[in-house]
């Protein structure tokens, strides 16, 4: 581990204590993980705290777990993951908490700690469906008005379920079921460990 | 005394000011807005579930599409995402190519910004002008990669090619004589370097020339100068990046704050803002065209010096030569694989930056060991400067509108991806 993110590892051990769940140290990344109804406290103390100044919600994310690794997967299903940067520090930290209930995901929001949150949450909102409890105005972005269903998950088709067409007989666009098959040209493989190496 | 009251008006999707598919409502005070709600997701074309279905190659090309004015830059910040969670180290020669490709790159973003700004707000010269200096840009495009913006050039371990040994000429035809072609052919002589040097050593007059026209121009001014203030904590908590955060006076570059690729070798100064509004914004852009054009400069004496390889040898990422696949048997086989199966990239998530032209261009990746990626998140600089229109335009008038949607350096294809 280089020893910035050594150090940042050491701050955050006593910055967030009993807070925090999980870090691991991969590819010159730190991550860390916390639970959902710490994350306004804790999000907080990582943008205040003398040793971190994380000023910048660089990136937010919604995650569905349900087929990782073809479903070989534990725990809770939705996650979201944050990227915070620190401009005084130089350093970057990402933050991963889990939502509680897999049928109905919730997670604090963050908008109060960084305006920079309310247009990701919305999208992390209207493509995973992962409520942000205490955001002022959590509607749908990216995806048209009056679209069904969270087309991110990972039980969501790609081809979607509505088309749209031209009724000739109604005048006006109509909604129908998608009318082509799904196809998948390469097929997704999950190989063994050391696959293709010469023995 | 007339009943006063207050106007909701829609602005966009299809208005020449919002550059793309913007739809605004703007709720007005007579001519003063009180609140903006921009209406996006027109282009959303789920470019992160697309790859989700796509191997990591097949999916190189969507990058140059998210945002469709500097094409390469995208691509870079995918391939470095891979490049990481897969331990591979790009040659030194094809870092430099990426380099010098990224500061083109600046450039092409900057001359269309420059230009569909001063469009917005008036000046139509300019646009010429820029267009002029973009079309050679594109034909070294062209001339590296077979397409003008589509580029799909970087790959993972390096890039599909090295730089051609010459530059595509001019054809006669009905409209230019012969005479006429052997004068647009002269600095097409050479190589593509050699191209890119003289195209290097015009590029501060041309500089000069958009100066002229705008910096010190009295309507320029007035439509620009406390337009959009963005104080430097606002900026940061904002979530600003690139030049919509240098504008505020935070030195901030990933170039040399985190560099990457040979960043670190390059020689070039940060231009920041004073007072955080447009005009700042827009010295700050002119400036970076300059600092990219010294790197450029810089780029082309390394690479004219030291050939090699452009891309890595290890034919799990990479495909091997054609000469080689005739000829062994094994690296028929990596071929097949890699055009079949694609590349397996180790389970893990990394997350991956540039100092793209708009801002901090991020790739977060998460891969499950599969052929295809578990996750791709993708940062695009432009959302969060979106989503502080609102708080940017209140208080100004619709034409202001106009101003700070140029200044914010808007494109549709990474906002909605």
């Amino acid at each position: 581990m280089n020893p910035s993110l050594e150090s940042l590892s050491v701050t955050l051990i006593t910055a967030l204590g009993t807070k925090l769940v999980r870090q691991r140290d991969a590819l010159g990344e730190l991550t860390i993980e916390v639970r959902a109804r710490d994350l306004t406290e804790v999000m907080t103390t990582l943008r205040d705290h003398a040793g971190l100044r994380f000023e910048q919600l660089i990136d937010l994310c919604g995650m569905d777990y349900s087929a990782y690794r073809e479903g070989d997967w534990e725990g809770q299903r939705f996650a979201v993951v944050y990227h915070l940067l620190s401009i005084s520090k130089n350093r970057r930290v990402r933050v991963r908490a889990f939502a509680a209930e897999d049928d109905f995901p919730v997670v604090p929001s963050l908008v109060k700690v960084w305006p920079a949150a309310n247009w990701f949450e919305r999208e992390a909102f209207d493509l995973f469906g992962i409520v942000f409890d205490g955001h002022p105005d959590l509607r749908r972005i990216l995806t048209d008005y009056g679209f069904v269903g969270h087309p991110f998950r990972k039980d969501f088709p790609l081809s979607g379920n509505v088309e749209m067409r031209y009724d000739p007989e109604q005048q006006r666009v109509i909604y129908q079921p998608v009318s082509i098959d799904p196809r998948e040209v390469t097929p997704r493989i999950v190989r063994e460990e050391n696959y293709g190496e010469r023995a | 005394m007339a009943e006063i009251r207050n106007y909701t008006m829609n602005f966009g999707p299809q208005h020449p000011a919002a550059h793309g598919v913007l739809r605004l409502v703007l709720e007005l005070d007579g001519e003063v807005i009180e609140r903006a709600d921009p209406h996006i997701g027109l282009l959303h074309r789920a470019t992160e579930k697309l790859a989700e279905h796509k191997t990591f190659i097949q999916s190189l090309p969507y990058m140059d599409r998210l945002d469709y004015v500097s094409m390469m830059s995208n691509e870079h910040a995918y391939v470095m995402a891979i490049e990481k969670l897969m331990g591979i180290t790009v040659p030194e020669r094809a870092q430099y190519i990426r380099v010098l490709f990224d500061e083109l790159t600046r450039i092409l973003n900057h001359l269309l910004w420059l230009g569909a700004h001063a469009l917005d707000i008036g000046a139509m010269t300019v646009f010429l002008y820029a267009f002029r200096e973009r079309e050679d840009l594109m034909d070294v495009y062209e001339a590296v990669s077979g397409a003008r913006m589509h580029a799909a050039y970087y790959r993972p371990g390096g890039v599909y090619r090295d730089l051609p040994d010459t530059m595509p000429q001019y054809q006669a035809s009905k409209i230019h004589n012969a005479a006429a072609i052997r004068d647009m052919n002269t600095n097409r002589q050479g190589s593509v370097l050699d191209f890119i040097e003289d195209f290097a050593r015009r590029f501060p007059t041309y500089v000069d020339e958009y100066e002229t026209l705008l910096t010190d121009n009295r309507i320029w001014k007035q439509r620009t100068v406390g337009i959009g203030v963005v104080s430097p904590e606002r900026a940061l908590a904002l979530g600003f990046s690139g030049p919509m955060l240098r504008g505020s006076g935070i030195e901030w570059d990933l170039r040399r704050k985190q560099p990457y690729e040979v960043y670190d070798r390059m020689e070039f100064d940060i231009p920041v803002g004073v007072n955080g509004d447009c005009y700042d914004r827009y010295l700050v852009r002119m400036e970076e065209m300059r600092q990219s054009n010294r790197i450029v400069k810089q780029c082309v004496d390394w690479l004219r010096k030291n050939p090699g390889p452009v891309i890595t040898d290890n034919h799990k990422v990479a495909p091997p030569s054609r000469v080689d696949m005739k000829q062994n048997m094994e690296e028929l086989i990596h071929h097949f694989k890699l055009f079949t199966e694609g590349m397996h990239v180790p389970e893990g998530e990394a997350y991956a930056a540039v100092e793209h032209p708009k801002g901090e261009f991020g790739i977060y990746l998460v891969s499950d060991g599969a052929n295809k990626p578990y996750r791709l998140k993708i940062r695009a600089p432009g959302y969060p400067h979106l989503a502080a229109l609102d708080e940017m335009v209140r208080g100004h008038m619709i034409a202001d509108v106009v101003a700070i949607i140029g200044t914010q350096d808007i494109v549709f294809g990474e906002i909605d991806r």
